[in-house]
């Protein structure tokens, strides 16, 4: 039987040899993945980010055992954490968090170190992503590393972006700044039984009311006068503020309740096609790149590379010169 | 452009709640450029064997201090070759007495490590034990 039927067929120990090719970038993972990829397109890709602490891993154990308690969906998880920028090497952790998770068929999980990439997950996430759509996994969590600000690149390959908070961590000058928070579109307050949920909460709910208008009261001297903003369009998704203690289940449901709702938001305003346009897109985009580069490596000879690296450490030409030298031969 | 990654999974089966060494031995190893899966603590043979499965892991490194090696190590042994990863080598830190030594190595248990056991030496024989 090949690789690709026993994927198919769900062989477990299969699945996790092709994972590890696929990562590795070998020509079998690749070929294999080509085959798999008319099987790919049904799963629901959740993504979950948010700063180092917040509590990620025990939210994504926490909603997989929902989906596992309340339905026979397949849950997979892919778990990043970062490779050490001078060894190469990492410890993945996340899988502490989620023991919960042991002895259940139903759920795959997969920890993966991101090998150098800077988005908040690795080069090859997508790729593990579509291993276990074809693998008939219908619900994808893909947790990142812990994010700061720019680590936005979830948002990309997710249908619903879920950025965990958690009280103390931030002003409202954080909550305003471009980055992680846009790309939310439900967000979580986690460990909300701690001092402080009450600011956070109102930070992050003015922080969206700046960004969606919409339909206000307020009272002047005594008297309700009501404020007309431009009437919001129904279509437009306004991220739910969800609060949860996720080390003790509390609050699941309502996260699980706002995934379902965004889902269906996404069908029903054609997003959800949009989502996975922009997706296979920017997959394809980087492929190009990256083979492009290779490509450009294997024509220039080693020497000749050095040759210019030492001429721009010298100054002797710029950066943009090199690329055009390397490139057109002047 | 990338290279095989060895990857080790680093977990504590049985009860006693010490993972101190595990935690040394994890970042030992992640400093040789190792990619480590770390499981916590109180795991059974069932989730450690499972996680090494899901992982595609190359060698599993066991943590026990409780002196239940004699009956945890084969139980693994045996589930990892029921999965199917035959291949998947094990290695043991922690109070091991002498005398049990040569049955575990006859089981086929590739290092057994006890108090002041060198990283160095750790480091080497995990890449020893994993190559093809």
């Amino acid at each position: 039987m090949s690789l690709t039927e026993s994927i198919l067929e769900g062989n477990r120990l299969a699945l996790a040899r092709l994972l590890t090719q696929v990562e590795n970038d070998s020509p079998e993972g690749s070929l294999t993945l080509a085959e798999l990829f008319q099987y790919t397109g049904k799963a629901h890709l959740i993504g979950v980010t948010g700063a180092p602490g917040t509590g990620k891993s025990s939210l994504v154990n926490q909603l997989a055992l929902y989906y596992r308690r309340n339905g026979d969906k397949k849950v997979a998880i892919v778990a990043v954490d970062p490779s050490s920028p001078f060894t190469g090497g990492a410890v993945l952790g996340d899988r502490v968090r989620m023991r919960d998770l042991a002895g259940d068929e139903g759920i795959f999980i997969r920890s993966m170190a991101t090998r150098g990439s800077l988005g908040g997950i690795a080069r090859k996430t997508a790729s593990l992503v579509q291993v276990f759509d074809a693998a008939g996994y219908e619900i994808i969590m893909i947790e990142t590393v812990g994010a700061g600000q720019s680590e936005v690149d979830v948002a990309k390959l997710a249908h619903t972006t879920i950025v965990v908070e958690a009280p103390g961590l931030g002003d409202e000058i954080q909550a305003i700044k471009a980055g992680i928070l846009e790309i939310a579109d439900v967000l979580v307050i986690n460990k909300a039984d701690r001092p402080g949920v009450e600011n956070t909460e109102r930070a992050l709910r003015s922080t969206l009311e700046l960004a969606h208008p919409t339909k206000r009261l307020v009272r002047h001297h005594g008297r309700d006068m009501s404020i007309t903003t431009p009437t919001v369009d129904a279509n437009i998704w306004i991220p739910p503020i969800n609060k949860t203690v996720a080390t003790e289940g509390k609050g699941i449901a309502e996260v699980i309740e706002s995934i379902a709702r965004h889902a269906d938001h996404l069908h029903q305003s054609g997003e959800w096609k949009g989502r996975d346009r922009a997706r296979l897109e920017s997959e394809l985009e980087a492929l190009l790149k990256e083979t492009l580069m290779d490509r450009f490596l294997q024509n220039v000879r080693q020497d000749q590379y050095e040759e210019v690296i030492e001429k721009v450490i010298d100054r002797n030409i710029s950066p943009y010169e090199a690329v055009n030298f390397l490139l057109n031969g002047r | 452009m990338t290279e095989k990654k060895i990857r080790v999974l680093v977990a504590k089966p049985g009860l006693d709640g010490h993972d101190r060494g595990a935690k040394v031995v994890a970042r030992a190893l992640r400093d040789a450029g190792m990619e480590v899966i770390y499981t916590g603590l109180r795991q059974t043979p069932e989730m450690i064997a499972e996680a090494a499965l899901q992982e595609d892991v190359d060698i599993v490194g066991l943590s026990i201090l409780s002196g239940a090696h004699m009956a945890l190590a084969p139980r693994i042994l045996e589930l990892l070759k029921k999965n199917g990863q035959d291949q998947v080598k094990i290695f043991i830190g922690g109070i091991i007495p002498d005398e049990d030594m040569p049955r575990l190595k006859e089981m086929g248990i590739t290092g057994i490590y006890g108090p002041g056991a060198s990283t160095d030496e750790i480091i080497k024989d995990v890449r020893e034990a994993v190559k093809p």
